[in-house]
Formats: C-alpha cells, sequence, structure tokens
C-alpha cells in the first residue's frame, strides 16, 4: 500500500514519520544525531531509500550523513566542504569586506536521475555537488565567482544559499538563492550563472531595485511548467513566467506579504501556499493565529486555511525549508514550526491536523510519497 | 597508549563509548594525538580541528591534568602523565550553551 514518509530536521536532531496513504495515523522515528542541528533531510526521487541529512554543529562542524534504507540507518559519508580557488570577500553586515568562510550546508537536493549525484548549499553562499553519493563535494565556482559575489552581503540568517530546484526538462537549467544577494540561474550546468532578480524591489538596501542585494527567502516550482517559479521574498511573494527574466508582485490580499515557506500544489501548477509572518522584526504569525495562505489564482487572491491550526494564542514561525507537498492524489500539504508542531492535510489544505506537538524547533521538512 | 575523552557528541558519531586509546610515538603531541584519532574514526576529521590548516575550531578546547592546553602549540609536548597514559587528554565542546 501508498506510503508516505517525513523527513523532519531540526535544532537538536532528525525525526522521520510515516503513515500509510491514508495519511491519519503517524509512526514517528527519531531524534536521530540527537542534539545537533539538523539543517535538511532529502530523499532521491529515483531511489526514494537514498536519504541525505545535513549535521551541523557550531562546535564540531559539518557532517553529511547517509541512509540507504530509508532512515533506519544512517552513516556519516563527507563533510568536507572547500571552496576552490581563490577564495576572495564578500561584504559583511556594516559593509566591509569579508573573506567567505564555510559555516554550514542548508539544503540537499539530489538528482533527479542518479541517487549518488545530490547538490549541496552552503553557507558561506557556495554551490556542491557530490558525484559519489555524498562522500567528496567539489564546488561549482561559477556560483560564487560571479562577478557580484564581492557586493553580496548576508541575511540575518547568515549568506547561505538555501533554496535548489533542478530544471525537470533541462538538466543544464537550475536555479538558486540566496539570502541576500537574490536568485540566480545557470543554462549550462552551473559553469555560468545569471542573477535573475529583475522586478523585485527591497526597501532594505540602498538601490532597490538592484542586480543583486535581495533577500529571497524561498522560490517553488511545479514540474510541469519550470519556467513559472514562485518566490518568497522577505517582503513580497513574486511569479516569473519566464524562468526569472522578470518578476511581478503577487501579494494581492494577503494580510502581510512577509515570510519564509513558499510551495505548489502538486496537481494544480496556479495553487500556491504561503505561511505570512507579521513582519521582519516579529518572526510570528499574525495576530496569534497559524494560518496558511492559498491561492489557487497563481497569486494576487488568496484564502486562509485554519480548521486544525491554533487561531489563539500562536506565536510560531515556520522556516523556508519546512514546507513539502506530496504527489498522492489528493495533495498532501505538510509543515513543521519552530514550536515544534508538524502539521499536515490530505486535503490541499482544507484540514489540518498535527502530526507531532512537541518536536525541537522544526528547520526543514520534506515528503516522499513511497511505492 | 594514550586515553582520549572525546565530548559526547564526537562518540555519538564515531560510535565509541568511553575512553578512546590510541598509540603515538614520543614525543607525543596534541597534533600527533589528534592524527592518530582522526585516522581511526575518519568521520571526526574537521570536528576538531580545520581539516586544511589544522587550527583548532573555536568552541573546541583541550584540557589535561587540570590545565588548559587549548592555546599550546599542537606540536608542544603533552603533560608527562598524558605520555604516560596515567591521565587522559580530555577534548571538551566548550561551554556556550545551546
Amino acid at each position: 500500500m501508498t506510503g508516505v514518509r517525513l523527513l523532519v530536521g531540526t535544532r537538536k536532531g532528525a525525526f522521520v514519520l510515516t503513515s500509510d496513504g491514508k495519511r491519519r495515523d503517524w509512526q514517528v522515528s527519531g531524534p536521530h544525531f540527537g542534539g545537533w542541528a539538523i539543517y535538511h533531510v532529502n530523499g532521491s526521487p529515483v531511489d526514494p531509500d537514498r536519504l541525505y541529512a545535513s549535521q551541523t554543529s557550531d562546535w564540531f562542524g559539518q557532517v553529511i550523513q547517509r541512509s540507504d534504507d530509508g532512515g533506519r540507518s544512517w552513516r556519516p559519508v563527507g563533510g568536507d566542504f572547500a571552496y576552490a580557488g581563490e577564495v576572495g570577500e564578500h561584504l559583511w553586515y556594516d559593509g566591509t569586506p569579508r573573506p567567505w568562510e564555510f559555516k554550514r550546508i542548508w539544503h540537499l537536493e539530489p538528482s533527479h536521475t542518479d541517487p549518488d549525484v545530490v547538490y549541496a548549499g552552503g553557507e558561506d553562499a557556495a554551490l556542491y555537488r557530490s558525484t559519489d553519493g555524498g562522500q567528496k563535494w567539489l564546488e561549482l565556482t561559477g556560483l560564487r565567482t560571479h562577478e557580484s559575489g564581492p557586493r553580496w552581503q548576508p541575511g540575518a540568517g547568515g549568506l547561505c544559499l538555501h533554496t535548489i530546484i533542478l530544471d525537470p526538462r533541462n538538466p543544464d537549467r537550475m536555479f538558486v538563492a540566496i539570502s541576500a544577494a537574490g536568485a540566480f540561474r545557470t543554462d549550462d550546468g552551473g559553469e555560468t550563472w545569471l542573477p535573475i532578480n529583475r522586478g523585485l524591489r527591497s526597501a532594505q538596501i540602498p538601490d532597490e531595485d538592484a542586480e543583486v542585494g535581495h533577500c529571497v527567502h524561498r522560490l517553488a516550482m511545479h514540474p510541469t511548467r519550470p519556467d513559472v517559479l514562485f518566490m518568497q521574498k522577505h517582503w513580497d511573494v513574486m511569479r516569473t513566467d519566464d524562468a526569472g527574466g522578470v518578476w511581478r508582485e503577487i501579494s494581492g490580499d494577503l494580510p502581510t506579504d512577509f515570510g519564509f515557506p513558499i510551495a505548489v500544489h502538486a496537481h494544480e501548477p496556479e495553487t500556491v501556499y504561503v505561511v505570512p509572518i507579521t513582519s521582519d522584526s516579529e518572526h510570528y504569525v499574525p495576530d496569534g493565529k497559524l494560518r496558511v495562505y492559498r491561492s489557487r489564482s497563481g497569486g494576487d487572491r488568496w484564502e486562509p486555511l485554519t480548521e486544525g491550526l491554533p487561531q489563539s494564542h500562536c506565536y510560531v514561525n515556520v522556516l523556508r525549508d519546512a514546507m513539502a507537498v506530496d504527489t498522492l492524489d489528493e495533495c498532501g500539504v505538510y509543515f513543521g514550526t519552530t514550536g515544534g508542531q508538524v502539521y499536515a492535510s490530505s486535503d490541499s489544505g482544507d484540514s489540518w491536523t498535527p502530526v507531532v506537538r512537541d518536536l525541537p524547533a522544526v528547520l526543514s521538512v520534506e515528503v516522499q510519497v513511497l511505492p | 597508549m594514550i586515553r582520549v575523552v572525546l565530548p559526547a557528541h564526537l562518540k555519538t558519531l564515531a560510535r565509541v563509548s568511553g575512553e578512546v586509546r590510541v598509540d603515538v610515538a614520543a614525543p607525543v603531541t596534541q597534533r600527533l594525538v589528534l592524527d592518530a584519532i582522526e585516522e581511526r574514526y575518519p568521520m571526526l576529521c574537521g570536528t576538531m580541528r580545520d581539516r586544511r590548516t589544522g587550527q583548532r575550531r573555536a568552541l573546541v578546547r583541550f584540557f589535561a591534568c587540570e590545565e588548559d592546553i587549548s592555546n599550546e602549540s599542537p606540536d608542544a609536548p603533552l603533560p608527562n602523565r598524558v605520555a604516560a597514559g596515567e591521565e587522559p587528554l580530555l577534548i571538551i565542546g566548550a561551554m556556550a550553551g545551546g
């Protein structure tokens, strides 16, 4: 029978949550790597039992863990992330130059075709690729050495490359996003990169429509329409219909357009989900109400989804990598909060139930549909 | 035989319990002890010191015989009682909350 597996990264370990296709009853496994921050856990689309996890610590550095049995067992495979060639400098928060310094991996994106190929997004911003199942990592230097690199500045969470989207139709094209540099696209497999930030406006930088410097929080794509991208920016929800040629704002009637995650329905390319947060200085949901907002029109018009979610005294956030959708006929939507709850909807967001309530702060959520 | 106490997180990562014991030829130094640990437990490479420069990670400390030797030269001889296996080298995650 079809099953669903949630891969949850938290401040203090990883958890694997499993259910059958009904998505009502869940088994919880974990914590794996207890006490370590697990920024991301992700599975191979071609071998769902091949999982990768980013295990990181300010004390002890970066470890990449791999499972070949769907998360039942793990082994450390590699954590050697170096900047290739001349390291160079970017801008620090105060505008002074600062050498690139590796801190951690934020996001792991396995290849659509080969379980041994996986991409990793780092802080300070760099893109890495492994072709041997996570053992050795090589930097794709064309991104960090883009001529705009010396002008990149960190966002509050650091100068992090947090989003990697592989174009399912074109193996040479991928998209990445960096806080607070912006979005970038490659059309040659990562050799060269193009900033794709035209149409973004950010009042937090001196030139509000600069080529780079935008705090992009997350990008999302529907696999059948790879030229359409949705973006949750620091402020503003945006979309592009030409692979980043130009963006337009679709915040519409959202109560606030600040937030972190954004996701697209598995079967409806114009159905989009966000979780608005009060503001950049108040990183919790407005009015003490946890509301997912859904647009069925590709943006501009949004409806609050509240059934099953706390509607009073709730002050959590949902971080950028902590929302995912499954591909079952009735699309499942999942998200985790900084309060340690993981919520699931098996009806496209109409209603929600908590899968778990008391995990450490959730950093990331991915979902796999199992045969 | 040099006795080494790893911090809890690194014991878990290396899948060991209790003290780790490594053979190091004299003169016993911090660098040679870490070399021996990393050779036996390669998953610990990069967790205590930088893989390339060998510089101690900022939040890792080395104690021995009730002294903080974190800032000693990595090539300085360790105390005689550590070299003789009478006292362990303590590798500590600095107290910094979390």
